[in-house]
C-alpha cells in the first residue's frame, strides 16, 4: 500500500492551514487598524448575547422564510464539518470510513441525517440562487452589488452546492462498491438520499466507481479547505466572525452616542469649570471625528469585515427608502474595502493609510452621511448587531468639526443654539410664553 | 375655582421647596405653535392630578441633540453642561418630558457629563398615572371605540425600548388600536431625526414622513398617536399632504388624555 495519498494529502493540508494563517494575520492587523476601545465589560451578557443572536439566530428569524433556510445551512455548516474530521483522520491514516466499525448503528444514523442536512443546504442554496438572481430580490440588486459582491454571493452558494453534491456522489458509489464486496469499502446500511441517485451509477464498472468514489473524496476535502481560503477574502468571513461581533455587541441604549472626553475638557475650560482630570496638555490630540478607517474603533472595523452583505440594513433605512444615496451595507462595505486597500498597500510597504486616499471623500460621501436620521433600524435589523450608524455619526463629527463642512441649514442651526440655546431662531426671554394662557386658564 | 399652575424651579426654591419632578419641556414645547398645545395639556394634566412639578421657563437650554447629531460635538457639550449646572444647582433628582430626543440625551448622554438624573418619558409618565388610578378617564370621551394608530418614535422604541408604555395610554382611552405594517422595532422613522429637522431632505425619490404617512393612512385609522414633537410635525405635514387633515387628525398622547379628561 502506497503513503503516497497520505503524503499529498498532509501536503495540502499543511499548505492550506498555513495561507489561512497569514490571510488571518492579514485580517487581524486590517481590523486593528482601528483605535482602540473597551469592549470586555459585562461578560455575562456578551456570552448571552453571542449565543442568542449568533449562535442562535434570534434575529435572523425576523425574516421566516431566508431565516429557515438559512439555518439549514448553518446547521448544515456545523454538523457537517463534524464529518470532515473523520475525512482528515482518514486522508491521515490512510483508512476509510474510520469512525464506521467505533459507532456501529449510530454511524449510519449519524450519516443518514448529514445526508438529510447535505440536500437541505443544497435545496436551501438553490432557492438562495433563485432569490438572488431570479426573483431579484430588492435588497440584492442594490447599486453597492454590483459586480464582485453579486458574484462572490453567487460563487459562495455555487460552491455550497458543489460540495453536498460531492458528498452525496461519494456516499452513493461508496455503497455500490461496497454491496459488491470491493476491498477496502464497508457496507454500513441503507442511506436514505444517497441511494436515490445510485442508479445512476450502477451500471458503471468497478473501475469507475472506485475513480468517481475518489475523487469525490478528495474534491470535497480538497474543496472544503479552498472554501476556507476563499472565505477570507469574501463577505462569507460572517461564518466566524459573526462570533466576535456579536460578543462584542454594543450593549448601551441605541440612542446614545459616545462621549468624547477630549472635546469635555475644552469644554470646561471655556466655562470656566474645573476638570475632573488634571487639565495637563494631551499628549496628542488625534483627528475629532472620523475621516479613515484608523479614527474608527476596531470594533467598527471588525463589524465591517463581518458584514455578509444581506441588505436587510439597507431594506429598513428610511433614507434609502426613499431614494436616497444612503445605504447602510454599502458604509460596511466601504470600510471593509479602505481596510483591505490600506492593508495591502502596507504589505506591499507602500503608504498604507497615507496614500491620498480617505474612507471619507474616496469612499462614503457627505450626501449619504447627510441623509441618515439616526434611526436606528439599520442597527436593529442587523442579524449580527453590525452598527453602522456609530460611523456615520463618526464621521459627521469629522465633517462638522475639522473641515466646518456641514450644510448651510445646519449651520444656522449652531448659530440659533449659540445665541438662543434653540435650534430655532427665538428669543430665549420667550421660552416660558406658552404658560401665560394655560396660568390664566381655570382648572377645571 | 383656581387657576393653572406652572411652577418653576426658580419659585420654588425662593420658598424654600423641592418639587418631586422637574418637567422638561424642550424647545418644541416652548416655541412650536403647534405643540405648545401638548405642553399646556400635560401641564394641565400635572395639575389635575396634583403631581408636584415645576418647569426650568427661561433657564432650560436645548439639550444639544441636534447639534449633537449634526456632529457638533462643541456645541453639544456646551449645551449639554450648562443645563447639567443648572439642574444640579437645582438638586434635580426626576426629569420628566414629552420629547424623546430630550428624554434619551438627558437619560443616556448627559450622566458622562455629570447630570445624572432618573429620566423618563410622558408616555410613562402617564402610563403610570393611568395605572395608579390618579388619572380618572371618562372613557366615553371623543376618542371611544375609534380606530387610532400609534407611530412609533426611534428614540423612544429603537433607541431606548420603550413600545408599551405609549400603546398603553391609548388603550386605557377604550379606543381601538390598530398597528401599522412597520411597527415597534420595525418601525419607519418619521424622517426628522439626527437632526432632519433642521434641513431639507437629501435628493431622493420621496419624502420619508409621506412613506409612513402613507402607511398610517392604508390603516384606516381616523387618529394618529405620536408622543414625539417632530413625529407630530412630520405626520401632520404628512397627512395635509395627502389632503387628510379633515379626517384625519394627528395628536400627542397627553392631548388625548386631556381631551378625554375633560380639561
Amino acid at each position: 500500500m502506497s503513503f503516497l495519498p497520505q503524503l499529498v494529502f498532509l501536503l495540502i493540508f499543511a499548505a492550506a492551514g498555513w495561507i489561512i494563517s497569514k490571510r488571518v494575520k492579514f485580517l487581524k492587523r486590517n481590523i486593528l487598524l482601528g483605535k482602540d476601545t473597551e469592549r470586555n465589560d459585562q461578560a455575562d451578557a456578551r456570552w448571552k448575547t453571542m449565543l442568542l443572536v449568533a449562535f442562535g439566530q434570534q434575529k435572523m428569524f425576523k425574516r421566516f422564510i431566508p431565516a429557515i433556510l438559512h439555518f439549514f445551512v448553518y446547521v448544515g455548516f456545523i454538523v457537517i464539518n463534524l464529518e470532515v474530521l473523520e475525512f482528515v483522520l482518514d486522508g491521515i491514516l490512510g483508512t476509510h470510513r474510520l469512525f464506521a466499525p467505533l459507532l456501529g448503528g449510530l454511524y449510519l444514523a449519524a450519516m443518514n441525517f448529514f445526508e438529510f442536512l447535505a440536500v437541505a443546504v443544497l435545496l436551501s442554496c438553490v432557492v438562495f440562487l433563485i432569490r438572488r438572481n431570479i426573483i431579484k430580490v430588492e435588497r440584492f440588486t442594490k447599486p453597492e452589488m454590483k459586480g464582485w459582491p453579486a458574484m462572490d454571493g453567487n460563487l459562495i452558494l455555487i460552491i455550497e452546492i458543489v460540495l453536498m453534491i460531492a458528498i452525496l456522489t461519494m456516499n452513493a458509489t461508496d455503497q455500490i462498491l461496497a454491496d459488491r464486496g470491493i476491498e477496502h469499502y464497508l457496507a454500513i446500511g441503507t442511506l436514505a438520499f444517497s441511494s436515490m441517485i445510485q442508479p445512476l451509477f450502477e451500471g458503471m464498472s468497478d473501475g469507475a466507481l472506485v475513480f468517481i468514489e475518489r475523487f469525490a473524496w478528495w474534491f470535497h476535502i480538497v474543496g472544503i479547505l479552498a472554501f476556507a481560503i476563499y472565505v477570507t477574502y469574501s463577505k462569507h468571513l460572517h461564518i466566524f466572525l459573526a462570533f466576535p461581533n456579536t460578543w462584542y455587541s454594543n450593549l448601551k441604549p441605541k440612542g446614545e452616542m459616545a462621549n468624547m472626553p477630549e472635546v469635555t475638557n475644552e469644554v470646561n475650560m471655556m466655562l470656566g469649570i474645573p476638570s475632573e482630570t488634571p487639565s495637563d496638555p494631551p499628549a496628542e490630540i488625534g483627528r475629532f471625528g472620523a475621516k479613515d478607517i484608523n479614527d474608527l474603533s476596531w470594533v467598527n472595523v471588525l463589524n465591517a469585515y463581518s458584514c455578509t452583505e444581506c441588505g436587510r440594513c439597507t431594506s429598513e433605512c428610511p433614507a434609502n427608502l426613499t431614494g436616497k444615496k444612503l445605504s447602510p451595507r454599502k458604509i460596511m462595505m466601504d470600510v471593509r474595502d479602505r481596510a483591505e486597500e490600506v492593508g495591502k498597500s502596507l504589505d506591499a510597504g507602500g503608504n498604507g493609510l497615507e496614500d491620498g486616499k480617505s474612507l471619507l471623500g474616496d469612499y462614503i460621501s457627505k450626501e449619504e452621511l447627510n441623509a441618515c436620521t439616526s434611526c436606528n433600524a439599520c442597527v436593529e435589523a442587523c442579524p449580527v448587531n453590525i452598527d453602522p450608524l456609530s460611523i456615520i455619526l463618526q464621521m459627521r463629527r469629522y465633517v462638522a468639526m475639522e473641515e466646518s463642512g456641514t450644510p448651510s441649514q445646519w449651520n444656522a442651526m449652531f448659530q440659533n443654539m449659540e445665541t438662543s440655546f434653540s435650534p430655532w431662531k427665538f428669543s430665549p426671554s420667550d421660552r416660558f410664553n406658552w404658560a401665560e394662557k394655560v396660568k390664566e386658564e381655570e382648572m377645571k | 375655582m383656581s387657576t393653572y399652575k406652572v411652577p418653576t424651579m426658580a419659585e420654588m426654591a425662593g420658598k424654600g421647596e423641592t418639587p418631586e419632578v422637574l418637567f422638561w419641556v424642550g424647545c418644541a414645547g416652548s416655541f412650536d405653535e403647534r405643540y405648545k398645545a401638548v405642553t399646556q395639556a400635560f401641564v394641565k394634566i400635572l395639575n389635575k392630578v396634583g403631581v408636584s412639578f415645576a418647569v426650568l421657563g427661561p433657564e432650560e437650554a436645548c439639550t444639544g441633540d441636534p447639534a449633537r447629531r449634526a456632529g457638533n460635538e462643541f456645541l453639544f457639550q456646551m449645551q449639554a453642561v450648562a443645563n447639567i449646572q443648572v439642574m444640579n444647582g437645582y438638586e434635580v433628582k426626576k426629569v420628566v418630558t414629552a420629547c424623546p430626543h430630550c428624554f434619551n440625551t438627558i437619560k443616556n448622554e448627559y450622566p458622562a457629563l455629570g447630570g445624572n438624573y432618573e429620566v423618563i418619558h410622558h408616555s410613562q409618565f402617564l402610563q403610570q398615572l393611568i395605572n395608579e388610578g390618579k388619572v380618572a378617564l371618562q372613557g366615553g370621551g371623543e376618542f371611544k371605540g375609534k380606530k387610532i394608530t400609534f407611530h412609533d418614535s426611534c428614540y423612544l422604541g429603537r433607541a431606548n425600548n420603550v413600545y408599551e408604555a405609549p400603546r398603553e395610554v391609548i388603550k386605557a382611552l377604550d379606543v381601538e388600536l390598530v398597528e401599522m405594517k412597520r411597527c415597534k422595532t420595525k418601525g419607519l422613522c418619521c424622517g426628522a431625526g439626527g437632526a432632519q429637522m433642521f434641513k431639507e431632505p437629501e435628493p431622493g425619490k420621496k419624502d420619508i414622513n409621506i412613506e409612513r404617512t402613507e402607511e398610517a393612512l392604508a390603516t384606516g385609522a381616523q387618529a394618529i398617536a405620536v408622543g414625539c414633537p417632530f413625529c407630530l410635525t412630520m405626520m401632520t405635514d404628512g397627512v395635509k399632504n395627502k389632503e387628510k387633515e379633515a379626517e384625519v387628525k394627528v395628536y400627542d398622547l397627553a392631548e388625548m388624555i386631556a381631551k378625554d379628561m375633560g380639561i
